[in-house]
């Protein structure tokens, strides 16, 4: 065995970098939510690119280890305790059979991530052990953990030498409660009036409690749509469109009110205009925000957005280098 | 092909889905051409390999492809979908591989039924069933009328998606035939599995069990996502819709209902289906002739 459950957390799934390639079939690829927070925890535990960790939401879990083991706590600040001592984040520890890992309260952040060397050894479904709860697949037995399950953990590759290896400071990102995302505009934008993208891009808007690895939800304006006769097969409502497939990151605003961002495990097409897509730089941001938090939108044009993607990508490589 | 024909067809919008997707809408409105185009262009689009790109997903009338911008850029795509575009044109000669499926339906069942009371407050009209409001609304003077319109021709399976496995369908039939409903005003938090719904155009089975905004006219005895893959027809892939398939949903009572959910239980359900080759000039010249053919290659010898 690795670890026993001793308490689940509020929501705590076994997590990879995701089902990819199903997109077509409407899977929607799961995986992580905060990507570079997974990441650095396999290169702090000495894992393969890939290995699945547990993503902690909110409220963290009990548990015990019932093996000696090397592991990683990244992502939102919620300290770690092993055996009731504080213990670090962003650092490669070590536990012995027996010792139990639990959480403080959420500092900042909304999701950790915890890496085990060796990964978390669950069976893959099509080629992800990523956790897909809305219909019961992958992961753990397709769930959110509970009270009384065992994991497995898989073989190390070289755990025992990373203990003590930590992110520089530089590279550990600080959550606050305000955050700007980056969109590119597109999709079916031409749906919103010209005032209503304006007051999209101006508004602060607000994490409401429907903030989940499906998408988020957000209150603050109300936008609205250019009249026009509804084409055929749309439906009648002006938020309608003949539907279609939704990216990841997607932005849509049913009935006007209530702007959702599509997330990992959300639905991959509808009915609904979409106005514009969040960066997948930027997903990690968004990720570690939580009911309440404040939340801008600014444009930005695809060689911005590239431009992140490559400079957050040299980011991990660098940190990858300083780790291993 | 020569700019007259392309002249004929709506502008395509191209879009970047951040920098991870390429969106492009077609055309704003359904029509089968706009799909049968969507189809035509995906499919050239996956026999060439492009490396970076990691998913192709036809739409109704789009279609959205997934890249790896590390590894293509999402205008280079473009350049080439605009060129596949031109190729494609207004898909005249364009033949699909595809299959005829008989998809056995079971109408007013008493599971939607269920359903659908529970959430009167939801929908446009609490007083009535969502049959009888969209037999209203379509002008069909009873419900009977109606169904015999919705199950009287097959089906054109345009779109996979929401969640896994669920089939958006487009009636072969003239665009004056159409059917249209609107969806729900606030979306029901629960629509049982293997639902028959109607929302917007499209005809879908909801593949599993949860929220859903189309009016709900019947059930399914079948599935078409086996996650466990215990049935003959989901041994290459978990769900069994794929599109381009023709689709013909059949009306069936109670006592077949439950002989196919049983069939389903002991893991020896197979669709009745045949391979057939599909021409989309002729589903638009005639679809009604079309059909019958169509059909009398399904149910015939």
């Amino acid at each position: 065995m690795g670890i026993r459950v001793k308490s689940p957390g509020l929501l705590t799934t076994v997590q990879d970098t995701g089902r990819f390639g199903e997109y077509a079939l409407g899977m929607p690829p799961s995986g992580a939510m905060d990507v570079f927070s997974y990441q650095v925890g396999n290169y702090l535990v000495g894992n393969e690119e890939g290995a699945a960790s547990l993503e902690i939401t909110y409220f963290g879990p009990e548990l015990e280890f019932t093996e000696g083991a090397v592991i990683a706590v990244t992502g939102a600040e919620m300290p770690p305790k092993i055996n009731g001592e504080e213990a670090p984040t962003w650092e490669t520890l070590e536990v012995g059979e027996g010792d139990v890992l639990s959480f403080d309260y959420l500092k900042s952040g909304a999701r950790s991530y915890l890496a085990v060397a060796g990964g978390i050894d669950v069976p893959l479904f099509m080629h992800s052990r990523s956790t897909y709860t809305l219909i019961g697949l992958g992961g753990h037995e397709g769930r959110a953990l509970q009270e009384g399950d065992e994991l497995k953990i898989g073989e190390s590759r070289n755990g025992g030498g990373q203990v003590g290896k930590r992110v520089d400071d530089d590279h550990i990102p600080a959550y606050s409660r305000e955050t700007e995302l980056r969109v590119i505009i597109g999709l079916a934008s031409y749906r919103l009036t010209e005032e209503s993208m304006e007051e999209f891009l101006n508004t602060t808007w607000t994490v409401t409690p429907d903030a989940d690895r499906v998408g988020y939800r957000y209150r603050g304006g109300e936008l609205k749509f250019v009249e026009r006769e509804q084409p055929a097969g749309a439906g009648s409502d002006p938020a309608n469109v003949v539907d279609f497939g939704y990216p990841i990151g997607s932005i849509q605003v049913p009935g006007g009110v209530e702007p959702i961002v599509l997330m990992n495990d959300a639905v991959t097409g509808g009915g609904y205009a979409t106005i514009g897509t969040v960066i997948s730089a930027d997903r990690d941001k968004l990720a570690q925000t939580k009911t309440n938090d404040k939340t801008r939108f600014r444009s930005v044009d695809l060689d911005e957005a590239l431009k992140a993607r490559k400079d957050r990508g040299e980011q991990m490589e660098e940190i990858k280098g300083s780790l291993t | 092909m020569g700019r007259s024909v392309e002249t004929e067809l709506p502008q395509a919008r191209y879009s970047y889905g951040g920098d991870e997707f390429v969106f492009v809408e077609l055309s704003e409105a359904m029509s089968l051409k706009v799909n049968f185009r969507a189809m035509a262009i995906t499919n050239k689009l996956r026999d060439e390999n492009i490396e970076g790109v990691t998913d192709i997903c036809p739409s109704n009338a789009s279609y959205m492809i997934r890249i790896d911008p590390d590894v293509l850029h999402p205008d280079e795509l473009i350049s080439r979908l605009k060129e596949i575009d031109e190729e494609v044109g207004d898909i005249h000669g364009f033949e699909l591989n595809t299959r005829v499926v008989d998809v056995p339906v079971m109408i007013d069942d008493p599971w939607t039924h269920e359903a659908l009371m529970r959430f009167r407050d939801r929908h446009q009209d609490p007083d009535s069933t969502d049959l009888e409001y969209s037999a209203r609304i379509n002008g069909y003077d009873s419900k009977e009328d109606f169904i015999e319109a919705l199950l009287g021709s097959p089906w054109l399976v345009t779109m996979i998606g929401f969640v896994p496995g669920l089939p958006w369908c487009y009636q072969l039939v003239p665009p004056e035939e159409q059917i249209e409903v609107p969806k729900y005003v606030r979306p029901r938090t629960y629509t049982p599995e293997r639902a028959f719904g109607f929302g917007g155009g499209f005809a879908v089975i909801y593949s599993v069990e949860g929220a859903g905004g189309y009016q709900l006219f019947g059930r399914s005895p079948v599935p078409v996502l086996d996650v466990q893959q215990r049935l003959p027809d989901f041994r290459d892939s978990i769900v069994f819709p794929k599109p381009g398939d023709i689709w013909n949903y059949r009306r069936i009572d109670r006592e077949e209902f439950d002989r196919f959910e049983a069939e389903v239980e002991e893991g020896t359900f197979e669709y009745k289906k045949k391979d057939f080759v599909f021409h989309p000039d002729r589903a638009l010249e005639d679809p009604h002739a079309y059909n019958e053919e169509i059909l009398g290659v399904l149910y015939g010898d």
